[in-house]
């Protein structure tokens, strides 16, 4: 097989493989939208490429257009446009009746991690001030209350994180705590699992609501704590905050 | 006391018995009509307190949706094919090349077609808010009055302003032509005010401030500067440039595949490079008025900032990021398209540019497309240890998106370079090292993004956004701003080598236009909603609820519905403007053709249509006919 159908074929094959048993010899696997979603942008490359004069054209889709018009086919060729034309729409209907069809499985999930927070927890800033010995009483709550489950190193691999589906923040990731003020810890601490807004449906978390056993100065402690153990800082919108 | 209560009443009775009968009449009707007039004064009051009408079926908020949508599509090119019409007339008084004054009066054409819609759904949205929201509207009328009375004496102007560049075009040529143009500022002038002055009214309902004690005028004045309404307006000039550009653009591609001539096939060949050159144009630097926005947003109040980009609307920025890409593939492939037809013999030549180029936009888009929360199963996230990736989900964050806007922006803008070059050989002593800086520059400045994109992660965000995104944005801005000029003076000396061929397109350079054109539509449909869902449950943010039945957000597949409509009907609008425009062009045709053919006369020509733009279609028909 030469030519630029070919070329497409094996590359857009390859990527698949590469994504989809390759990548998770390192990494956990990718769920099948992300796949789909890098599959789709894959084929549109080919397209494009392929479209881009008349001769490539010409040379990706001329032997597609010929093949299904059937012009001067005969014997095995005959036979293999038959099998296209018959298992073609029946790969769709498959495809189809496979992603209608009712199922005890439970649909994907479009989970919203950082729901926006109520009203009265906007705009709260840290009342004590940042200094080390706020920062280690922080450490020390934090090594009491938080690291069972975020971990002694702020990562999330606490002895009690693999009970937990989904597993506790990672703060030493910089998408978590670094994208957030430090009023959102305040709320989210405080209120638990059980205070996320609707808009964070299917509330998975298994937070507790520490308003119940810690009082606020602790919170706000444990917050700065938090971040000067994971090497992050709150976002602000002033350098000076 | 019972002295006085007698004499009144004595009064009284004098009174009475003096009356004439017809008044005692009238006043015995008058008490018998006490009960109607108290109802209806009951019914006034009751009108007085109406917070909100309903509409059946359809209701309210949805109507209200998609008239405001198709005003806000209207405005946007009505608003943004004055400015470049208006640079392309310039171009053409300048360099005196007849074929831009006359792109600039097809455009202008389109304009005047549109500039009526565009007032009627305005006067819709208006009745429609009266009636529907009459609470909001009386809030928003106490607030910004006088700004009222600006608007429509901007819409006066842009009015009268906008008949006489038009229907002057013909008249005002050769050394009336500076008045011409002066009036064509005068229009982008009004074009502008009428656009900010609404805007304020918007975003003051998204960022309201505290208005302070003063007449009406500082009130009104006090209430426009918002946080948000100077981001809104950039970001809105800026995509009124884009959307008008790839509307354009999409007109040239319909009467592209429907040319019958060649000198029509190389007019709308032109027109649509035009069309997309100006929607690319425009779309370098809108990613970061975008940006700017939302960092204004996010400043201005942190739950509406974490609703949009983190909350239930951070899945329409994935969409956003489709939809873009799209339209960056989009427009990158027809500049493609125009290296290898239009430039015969160039096809070997740059097969390699062009596909590390579309590997490159490929990657980034990939990037800008990966979600920060994963949509999986529950088998899936249980493998990832949640909805997060532990490798990919790096490419969730803001650091991650700018990095690759930012490429993805420095590879049209070579795309463009390399068309502008293509067919032609530099010959001035100084391009061989010229070229070697240029390219030095590029491969520095794209190292130097993606090395302040990766650092980005590991510095506070306040760094990130005031420092390293602002350094990405000024990189990519000083590549385009020193290779434009210095890509000008290398083929001012430059021989061409070969000549291009306008009218040699695909059919599909055609549809790239129209899909241009759809994927813009549609990108402004989305972040109407974005923008106007941010305000959740408030109709002006934190100061006055929502109280109506529809206070709730709808669900994204829902709204996503809504903006495919919206699409879709915009386009339909769009489509019955163009072809009125274009029947006076059409009668023309018609009466050249029966002219040609011996008839006397022929059909009349319709009222509106350009008055002298027929000219290219009357040379095609002369030469079909000879």
């Amino acid at each position: 097989m030469k030519g630029p159908l070919a070329s497409g074929a094996i590359l857009l094959v390859g990527i698949f493989v590469f994504i989809k048993f390759l990548l998770p010899l390192v990494t956990a696997p990718l769920p099948a939208s992300l796949i789909y979603l890098y599959m789709a942008l894959a084929f549109s490359g080919i397209m494009l490429y392929g479209t881009m004069s008349a001769s490539s054209l010409e040379s990706l889709m001329g032997p597609v257009f010929r093949f299904l018009s059937g012009e001067g086919q005969s014997g095995t060729g005959k036979m293999a446009r038959l099998a296209v034309l018959v298992l073609f729409p029946l790969l769709v209907g498959w495809q189809t009746y496979t992603s209608l069809a009712p199922s005890d499985l439970p649909p994907g999930e479009n989970r919203t991690i950082h729901p926006a927070p109520p009203g009265e927890f906007v705009g709260l800033a840290n009342p004590y001030q940042n200094n080390q010995a706020n920062i280690n009483m922080g450490k020390g709550l934090y090594a009491a209350y938080c690291s069972p489950c975020h971990g002694a190193n702020y990562d999330g691999k606490g002895p009690a994180a693999k009970g937990f589906n989904p597993p506790p923040a990672n703060f030493a990731d910089p998408g978590t705590i670094a994208q957030l003020q430090e009023s959102y810890l305040f709320w989210r601490i405080k209120k638990g699992g059980v205070g996320l807004p609707v808009e964070a449906m299917p509330w998975k978390s298994a937070m507790p609501r520490w308003e119940a056993e810690l009082p606020d100065e602790f919170i706000w402690k444990i917050i700065m704590g938090e971040y000067d153990g994971a090497h992050q800082s709150p976002r602000t919108w002033e350098e000076d905050d | 006391m019972k002295s006085a209560n007698h004499i009144r009443q004595s009064n009284v009775k004098n009174f009475l018995e003096k009356m004439p009968t017809l008044f005692k009449w009238l006043s015995f009707l008058s008490v018998l009509l006490l009960p109607v007039i108290a109802l209806a004064a009951g019914a006034e009051t009751k009108a007085m307190s109406v917070e909100y009408r309903d509409v059946p079926g359809i209701g309210s908020r949805n109507l209200v949706w998609i008239v405001a949508q198709q005003h806000l599509l209207l405005a946007g090119f009505v608003l943004g094919v004055p400015i470049f019409g208006w640079v392309c007339e310039i171009v053409g008084w300048k360099t005196k090349e007849a074929r831009y004054d006359k792109l600039a009066k097809e455009f202008t054409k389109l304009l005047t077609s549109a500039y009526a819609t565009t007032a009627l759904f305005g006067g819709i949205l208006l009745f429609l808010l009266i009636g529907l929201y009459p609470k909001l509207m009386a809030y928003l009328t106490e607030m910004f009055f006088p700004s009222f009375l600006v608007y429509c004496l901007l819409f006066l102007a842009e009015t009268a302003t906008l008949y006489m560049y038009w229907y002057g075009w013909d008249y005002m040529q050769g050394n009336k032509k500076a008045f011409h143009l002066f009036l064509g500022f005068l229009l982008n002038l009004f074009a502008i005010g009428i656009m900010i002055v609404p805007n304020s009214w918007a975003t003051f309902q998204a960022s309201p401030v505290v208005v302070g004690d003063g007449d009406a005028w500082t009130r009104a004045w006090m209430a426009m500067q918002n946080p948000t309404w100077w981001p809104v307006n950039i970001h809105r000039l800026i995509a009124n440039v884009v959307l008008g550009g790839f509307i354009v653009g999409a007109y040239a591609g319909i009467r592209y595949l429907l040319a019958v001539s060649r000198e029509e096939r190389e007019h709308y060949d032109w027109m649509g490079y035009v069309g997309n050159f100006i929607g690319v144009f425009g779309m370098l630097p809108l990613p970061f008025a975008g940006y700017w926005l939302m960092r204004e947003v996010y400043q201005y109040n942190q739950q509406m900032g974490i609703t949009l980009m983190g909350g239930f609307l951070a899945w329409l920025f994935i969409l956003q990021a489709m939809l873009i890409g799209v339209l960056f593939l989009g427009a990158n492939y027809y500049f493609w398209m125009g290296i290898t037809y239009r430039i015969p013999g160039s096809e070997n030549s740059y097969k390699k540019p062009i596909m590390a180029m579309l590997v490159v936009l490929l990657l980034c888009l990939g990037v800008w497309m990966t979600p920060h929360t994963l949509v999986a199963s529950l088998a899936e996230a249980q493998k990832m240890g949640g909805t997060h990736h532990p490798l990919l989900g790096v490419f969730g964050v803001m650091s991650a998106k700018m990095t690759v806007a930012n490429i993805m922006i420095l590879v049209t803008f070579m795309s463009f370079i390399m068309y502008w070059r293509a067919g032609k050989q530099e010959t001035a002593g100084w391009a061989k090292a010229a070229k070697a800086i240029m390219n030095g520059l590029l491969a520095i400045a794209a190292i130097a993004v993606i090395v302040l994109g990766v650092w980005g992660y590991f510095v506070p965000a306040i760094i990130r956004i005031n420092y390293f995104s602002v350094a990405q944005v000024l990189i990519v801005g000083f590549i385009m701003v020193t290779f434009t000029p210095l890509t000008a003076l290398l083929l001012k000396s430059a021989k061409t080598t070969t000549e291009m061929v306008w009218g040699k397109m695909p059919i599909r350079a055609g549809y790239c236009l129209v899909l241009n054109a759809v994927m813009v539509i549609l990108l402004m449909s989305l972040m109407g909603y974005a923008r106007s869902s941010s305000r959740v449950h408030w109709h002006i943010y934190g100061v006055m609820r929502d109280t109506s039945e529809y206070a709730f957000s709808p669900a994204l597949g829902y709204a996503a519905a809504f903006m495919s409509l919206n699409t879709f009907v915009y386009c339909l609008l769009v489509a019955f403007i163009f072809w009125v425009a274009t029947l006076g062009d059409k009668a023309k045709a018609q009466q050249v053709k029966a002219e040609m053919s011996g008839v006397p006369g022929g059909p009349p020509v319709m009222a509106g249509g350009a008055p002298s733009s027929g000219e290219q279609i009357e040379s095609g028909i002369v030469e079909n006919h000879k």
